[in-house]
């Protein structure tokens, strides 16, 4: 069995290899991407104040503060949220007027040196708990969006197309009349588009960091482990895809069906929080979704294994039922 | 005529590799074969014939595993087909792609990786005279030299029965006959190898056995040179449609008239040439010539073998 999967995985290798145009295209794309990205997004930020205010709903007339000009002022009810977007210095300070009063700033924050004075000046007593984070630029937290939208079209269109061409050609028809089963075929596919895909994100993950550089707060050995389980996944739901169907228009119309909705729902571009909740709930449906809230949690807050474990399960849950449909429905050749 | 599944000489002293019983194959709107029984000797060429459409390549495609028959069923040794039929199982198929980017060498490597026995790589590249192809990327050859590299694939694994499906179907003379050589060597070795063929010069060069198949019915069973002695007197003789008269039509003659020429059976050759004169047929273009099976399938069905 296994000598029968080395052959197809080998044979499949090398085809992909030599396919030029191809090869440069998977490489090519995403670094284009990124650099694209990163020279529109990754500027200095805006000067601009923004404060986050532990209270429900703002009131100004509370404290002289809140009355503060060229100041944006965000009412933050959650503490926790609110501390974690004053280490990424998505705010430059954070506030409690409430007795006795109370504030958290980022010292590695210019700006948050600077409105901490403007504090100061109207609160002399104010209690201070420094926090330390770089500045979250766009680029940093688009990179593992960009990453993921690579896996997903590799996954997607890579394999399901390279089934559909093999059987149309009649090349499945062929390896059917051998020894190789269903299960033998599918996993050398998996196995092969595996491999490439976490070449090529590792390429694009040591490339792109020298370029620009972004941040990566977690362990990489986990980032792997996810990368792994979410390539499997969107591997196996492109071999769904592919595993009865002989019509080119039918699949790409599937797929285009799959990975449109990915793009704009999965976070790849921009964030859903303040989305409605049934947007939410459809995005995570999607495994692109699950590796793109894993990704950034690992990347831009240091997440451990503990923390993305659900979204691990769900790909890896994913990844046998998609493979199990796959091996069910495959037909070797045109009814 | 043998009626199909009567038994040949040579396969009442033998037990079958592969037997064939009441095969039928139905699609919505169509019977592909309609109840097909036969079986195949160990070590001789067996030849599935018919025009297009007849059922041949469904019918062998059952044979092969690939197609699951309607009802009846397909046994290899004795047994079902299962994982020893496809480890010792050669298929040539009428159209078959690989997989683009390999060379020749790595188009047969991949498939001998696919077998758990079989022969070396560069022995099978020798077989089948592929040793200056070797390196060139397997979608870079000729008609013929493809042929010969599907062959090199069927062969891989040192199959004890060889399925060959149209395999000189599109090839020029030269590169045909070169195909035919390729399978006189295997069938030198004694293995079974299942033709198909609308090419009744391959069938006769080949086969041991046939079986002539119309509208997915047998309609002859048995080795060439039998069927075509128990089916026509010594002679036939050809001459062009438009050179015989309507009236000759009306002789005490078997004839039988194709789209292009009338044909004549007799045993009686200077009877019937006095016959013909008598009634003024010009004879300037008159050919004589023993029947070959495309004789046979005319006469036993009223139409033309060629597709």
């Amino acid at each position: 069995m296994i000598r029968r999967m080395a052959s197809v995985l080998h044979a499949r290798n090398l085809e992909f290899l030599r396919d030029r145009g191809t090869l440069v295209f998977t490489l090519l794309l995403p670094v284009m991407l990124v650099i694209g990205m990163g020279f529109v997004f990754g500027g200095p930020q805006r000067p601009l104040f923004k404060v986050g205010v532990l209270a429900a709903q703002l009131d100004r007339q509370a404290h002289p503060f809140l009355r503060e000009r060229y100041v944006e002022f965000v009412p933050m009810p959650e503490q926790g949220e609110a501390l974690h977007k004053l280490t990424h210095q998505q705010i430059d300070l954070l506030v409690d007027l409430r007795q006795p009063p109370a504030y958290w700033v980022n010292t590695d924050s210019p700006k948050g040196y600077m409105v901490e004075k403007l504090l100061l000046a109207a609160e002399p007593g104010a209690h201070r708990q420094p926090v330390t984070g770089a500045a979250l630029r766009y680029v940093d937290w688009l990179f593992p969006g960009i990453l993921g939208m690579n896996m997903m079209f590799s996954c997607l269109f890579g394999v399901g197309y390279v089934v559909l061409r093999y059987r149309k050609s009649g090349f499945l028809k062929r390896l059917h009349a051998t020894p190789l089963s269903a299960f033998e075929f599918l996993s050398a596919q998996v196995l092969s588009r595996l491999g490439l895909i976490l070449f090529v994100t590792i390429i694009l993950y040591a490339g792109i960091g020298a370029i620009i550089r972004f941040r990566s707060a977690g362990s990489l050995a986990l980032l792997m482990l996810l990368a792994v389980l979410g390539a499997l996944s969107m591997i196996a739901l492109g071999l769904t895809v592919a595993a009865r169907f002989s019509s080119e228009e039918l699949v790409g119309g599937i797929l285009n069906l799959l990975t449109w909705p990915m793009m704009l729902l999965s976070g790849i571009w921009f964030s859903l929080e303040g989305a409605p909740r049934w947007v939410q709930w459809v995005a995570h449906v999607f495994p692109l979704t699950h590796v793109l809230d894993a990704a950034r949690a690992v990347m831009l807050d240091g997440a451990g294994l503990a923390q993305i474990a659900p979204n691990l399960l769900f790909l890896a849950i994913t990844t046998l039922a998609f493979l199990a449909l796959g091996a069910w429905s495959f037909r070797w050749r045109i009814d | 005529m043998l009626a199909p599944g009567e038994s040949s000489a040579n396969r009442t002293v033998t037990t079958p590799i592969i037997e064939v019983r009441d095969l039928v194959k139905q699609y919505p709107a169509t019977t592909a074969v309609a109840g097909v029984s036969f079986t195949v000797a160990p070590g001789i060429c067996f030849g599935l014939l018919g025009p297009n459409g007849a059922g041949k390549t469904t019918t062998v495609e059952i044979m092969e595993g690939i197609l699951p028959p309607t009802s009846g069923e397909v046994r290899y040794r004795g047994e079902p087909l299962g994982t020893r039929f496809r480890e010792e199982a050669g298929i040539l198929f009428q159209r078959t792609a690989l997989q683009d980017f390999l060379t020749v060498r790595q188009c047969i490597a991949l498939f001998r990786g696919l077998y758990s026995h079989g022969l070396d790589v560069e022995e099978v590249i020798r077989l089948c005279a592929l040793e200056k192809l070797a390196g060139r990327d397997s979608r870079k050859l000729s008609g013929g030299q493809q042929q010969r590299l599907l062959l090199a694939i069927a062969l891989v694994n040192d199959p004890a029965v060889l399925f060959l499906d149209e395999p000189t179907t599109g090839l020029d003379p030269q590169a045909r006959r070169n195909f035919w050589e390729l399978v006189e060597s295997i069938k030198a070795q004694r293995k079974t190898i299942v033709l198909t063929t609308h090419y009744m010069e391959e069938a006769e060069l080949l086969c041991e056995e046939i079986v002539i198949l119309d509208r997915g019915r047998i309609v002859a069973q048995g080795p060439p040179r039998r069927l075509l002695r128990e089916h026509f007197a010594e002679v036939l003789l050809e001459l062009p449609r438009p050179e015989f008269p309507e009236q000759a039509r009306q002789l005490p003659l078997r004839i039988l008239e194709t789209s292009d020429r009338v044909e004549i059976t007799t045993d009686d050759l200077e009877e019937t040439l006095r016959t013909l004169l008598a009634a003024k047929v010009p004879l300037t273009n008159l050919r004589i010539r023993p029947p070959n099976l495309e004789d046979l399938f005319l006469e036993l069905t009223g139409h033309e073998l060629r597709p």
